[in-house]
């Protein structure tokens, strides 16, 4: 009787607990950090609708999961049901869930083409260069002349500029181990493959401090690995690599 | 799809093994229990070594729980035995070493051992009434290869640099450059030589539990009565086949990039340290994504490998003891065949945000989300069994329902990262780890602690305690959740895995409280398992005698003698119906056995 008892308590307070911590979890700042890009939306819309479909499944199995073992672990001599299954539940519930399943596969193809497909890439020259190695992020722009690879181009460790509401494109490296450019808000994660240059955009939609996170182990000091996404205006995006340029004239280095 | 005409009969061995198993004359002790080729002994070996590894990985996953919620600090009793030199804080290097030989122990010297060592040796012969495996001797040589194996992968933290740290994926370069990573030096040629021994020996078992089952089912045993289990080991031993060549070619050449300077992962021009990697002697020409398509080939049906087998044994054990049939056994078959199939076409979901072709990324994740269904109907077909049921709530059946609770979360939390879009938020995220764990120590773990509670009695003759049990059963159910359910939420703020401080950022400040309640959940439900020990070796000599068939179940296991003898059977038998005849109306008990004695 106690050991009924403790399991239905248990097994019921799974979906119980369980749906209540997610409900709650923003007070906690448990919660997905607020996006400020374009397919950001996108990706967040997404997340609801999955965690809308998760959770009805969630409640319905684990609620039906405790009901059966609450109501027919009771005392009872006669036999159990006797049955080997029923071919229409089969159908229902082979069916149902692959219906779903369709529909959200083919509902995410745009987001993902949006984000990675090279059509969806905004034209022009890059805006920057970034380059990952070994524990810490340089970003590489193009000077005075607007061309990578010249005398002229500028470099500056730790904080990437960009101007808001404009569409960002740059091409991702890495100089020896595997990293990974990962800004949370954005909703943007790229690995840095050495040997690879990789393509990246996005659209910031906020001005703003941003936390660029090394997400791919790449070694003792990846805890450590951060850098900064700075969203600014165009005025000051004007100004800032104005600012750059004049330290490189200044000092005659190129960083 | 009768069977195939086998004219072995029980008690008399396959041709050629014959004289193993018939001489009389007396085994000595090291032929009785260490070099033993009966496969209910390596059986057991396979479970005491991976319960004793499980010890281990345990311990690692403590020291890594400490350092998540008081990094840099002082690690009380562990820190003595595991970093002596450096005083009882962890440094981050010991860290990444850490959870890489926390993973690499409990999936290839854990999980994999217990559930198709284990499990696979001892069920399988008894289940489809054959004496022996169709080769015990590589049987025995199977569990001889796995112990260099953990040997070799433990010996990884004696190497100059510490052990292997580059991730249990061990991606390179960073586990191929010595300069790149302290655990590269020497503790990653230890881990691969390891990885490669134990991928032979699981090889060897594979192998033989194909051709047992294929060649040596007692007469009267088809295909459509096999136990859940029997082709649960069926399918995940064919996987076994088709994946563990590629991952033991993977480890070669990544071997020989380390050793002998080929360049099959490591590109051209790396920069380490200001010195150029070519320079310092390194490879060149090679491509890492090369690697982690060849790791993940192996690595995600290895994750079926590990729950195949876990679905498997909780199907028979709620069978038993919900006293009723399996609801759907064809359906739970086809699905553990669509799980094996779809499973090898879904590997590049591990890749969505490497670089890898978006097109490729589409087509892996239609495939990926497909996956979803077959698991899908094994939970509604688990809940249709228990639907009008005579549960009773024995400690074998209340950790076979809890395997249902969490597999059932671990399922769909894995839509979202099947879902590209989303992937690329949550991946190398905490809930990338709360998924797995729920799938592989919510599922696996609780169907192999179902498992052992529920096949105790035949290996040993004794039942376990069962107050103990319960008692063992709740904690760990309700740790297991504080620890695995809360890692996704660190995940959804963000938190990425397989960092040695999360507070290096500010952002992750306020996680602090929320990962100190983690690792103490934790540090209880390692505590919580001495009641399993206790319990196990316990019962091993004190715990009550049985009899056959302790559970009145049906299937063939339960005829043989507790335990069972050399040969298995005592009596020729012949399998007359299927193996979940539970509530038959044919006979006056709630159980028809499957087989019946037909030598008089
Ligand atoms: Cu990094
Ligand atoms: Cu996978």
């Amino acid at each position: 009787m106690l050991t009924r008892l403790f399991t239905a308590l248990l097994l019921l307070a799974v979906p119980v607990l369980g749906v209540y911590t997610f409900v709650t979890a923003a007070d906690h700042g448990w919660w997905m950090q607020p996006e400020v890009s374009t397919f950001g939306q996108d990706v967040d819309f997404l997340f609801y609708l999955i965690l809308g479909m998760v959770t009805f499944f969630f409640v319905l199995t684990e609620m039906l999961l405790f009901w059966f073992v609450w109501r027919y672990s009771k005392k009872d001599s006669s036999k159990a049901v006797y049955t080997h299954g029923s071919h229409k539940l089969e159908m229902l519930w082979t069916a149902v869930p692959a219906g779903l399943l369709v529909l959200i596969a083919f509902f995410q193809m745009s987001t993902w083409a949006e984000m990675r497909f090279k059509g969806s890439f905004p034209e022009g020259e890059p805006f920057a260069h970034v380059w990952a190695s070994q524990f810490d992020w340089r970003f590489q722009y193009p000077g005075a002349d607007g061309e990578f690879g010249t005398m002229d181009d500028l470099e500056s460790p730790y904080e990437f500029v960009v101007p808001v509401n404009q569409p960002v494109k740059f091409v991702l490296h890495s100089r020896d181990v595997i990293h990974s450019f990962s800004v949370p808000a954005f909703r943007l994660k790229q690995d840095a493959m050495p040997g690879l240059a990789i393509p990246v955009w996005f659209q910031a939609e906020e001005i703003g401090e941003y936390d660029l996170v090394c997400m791919e182990l790449c070694g003792w000091g990846h805890y450590k690995m951060a850098g900064k996404v700075r969203v600014v205006s165009e005025e000051d995006y004007r100004a800032y690599m104005a600012g750059l340029q004049s330290e490189f004239m200044n000092t005659g280095m190129e960083g | 799809m009768s069977s195939t005409a086998t004219t072995i009969q029980p008690g008399e061995g396959a041709p050629g093994t014959v004289h193993v198993h018939h001489d009389h004359h007396e085994l000595n002790f090291v032929q009785k229990y260490v070099f033993s080729v009966d496969h209910k002994v390596i059986g057991i070996q396979f479970m005491l070594v991976g319960l004793v590894m499980f010890v281990v990985g345990g311990l690692l996953a403590m020291a890594i729980r400490w350092q998540l919620a008081w990094p840099g600090t002082e690690m009380p009793v562990l820190g003595q035995l595991l970093y002596p030199e450096t005083g009882k804080a962890i440094s981050p290097e010991f860290y990444t070493s850490l959870f890489t030989m926390h993973g690499t122990v409990m999936i290839f010297f854990v999980i994999i051992p217990l559930l198709t060592g284990a499990f696979g040796n001892y069920l399988i012969p008894l289940m489809i009434g054959a004496p022996d495996m169709a080769f015990p001797k590589l049987n025995m040589l199977g569990f001889w290869f796995m112990i260099p194996g953990l040997i070799l992968a433990c010996m990884s933290f004696t190497a100059e640099g510490g052990a292997a740290s580059s991730g249990w994926t061990a991606y390179p370069p960073l586990s191929t450059l010595a300069q790149s990573n302290p655990g590269s030096r020497g503790g990653q040629t230890f881990w691969l030589m390891g990885l490669t021994f134990s991928g032979v020996s699981s090889m060897m078992g594979a192998v033989n539990y194909v051709t047992t089952i294929a060649k040596m089912r007692a007469p009267g045993m088809t295909l459509m009565r096999m136990p859940l289990t029997i082709w649960a080991l069926l399918i995940a031993a064919i996987l076994q086949l088709f994946a563990l060549p590629v991952l033991t070619a993977a480890s070669f050449m990544q071997l020989s990039d380390r050793v002998l300077h080929t360049g099959f992962f490591t590109p051209t021009n790396l920069v380490i340290n200001q010195v150029n990697s070519e320079a310092a002697g390194a490879a060149a020409g090679g491509q890492p994504l090369l690697w982690q398509h060849l790791f993940w080939f192996y690595s995600h049906p290895a994750v079926y490998i590990m729950v195949l087998p876990a679905m498997g044994l909780a199907s028979d054990i709620i069978a038993v003891h919900a006293r009723k049939p399996i609801f759907g056994y064809k359906p739970m078959v086809y699905s553990m065949s669509a799980i094996a199939g779809l499973g090898f076409i879904v590997w590049g979901h591990h890749m969505f945000a490497s670089g890898m072709n978006p097109a490729m990324g589409m087509t892996f994740m239609v495939a990926t989300i497909m996956i979803a269904l077959p698991s899908a109907v094994k939970v509604f077909n688990w809940l249709g069994t228990l639907w009008g049921a005579r549960i009773q709530l024995t400690t074998p059946m209340l950790n076979a329902v809890g395997f249902v609770s969490m597999f059932i979360i671990g399922g769909l939390s894995g839509i979202w990262m099947a879902a590209t879009p989303v992937d690329i938020y949550i991946h190398d995220t905490y809930i990338v780890v709360a998924h797995f764990h729920y799938v592989v120590f919510g599922g696996s773990v609780f169907a192999i602690f179902a498992g052992i509670y529920h096949w105790f009695p035949k290996m040993f003759g004794r039942l376990m305690n069962e107050t103990l049990g319960k008692i063992h059963f709740v904690g760990t159910f309700v740790f297991t959740n504080c620890v695995f359910y809360m890692m996704h939420q660190l995940g959804l703020a963000g938190l990425m895995r397989r960092t040695a401080d999360p507070y290096a950022y500010e952002v992750f400040h306020h996680l602090k409280p929320l990962n100190q309640f983690i690792s103490i959940s934790a540090f209880c439900l390692f505590a919580w398992q001495i009641f399993f020990v206790v319990n196990f070796f316990h019962s091993m000599f004190w715990g009550k005698r049985v009899g056959r068939n302790p559970w009145r179940a049906t299937t063939l296991e339960w005829t043989a003698p507790s335990p069972p003898g050399h040969g298995n059977f005592d009596y020729q038998i012949e399998v007359k119906r299927g193996p979940y005849e539970y509530a038959s109306a044919e006979v006056d008990e709630d159980f028809h056995m499957q087989a019946e004695r037909v030598d008089g």
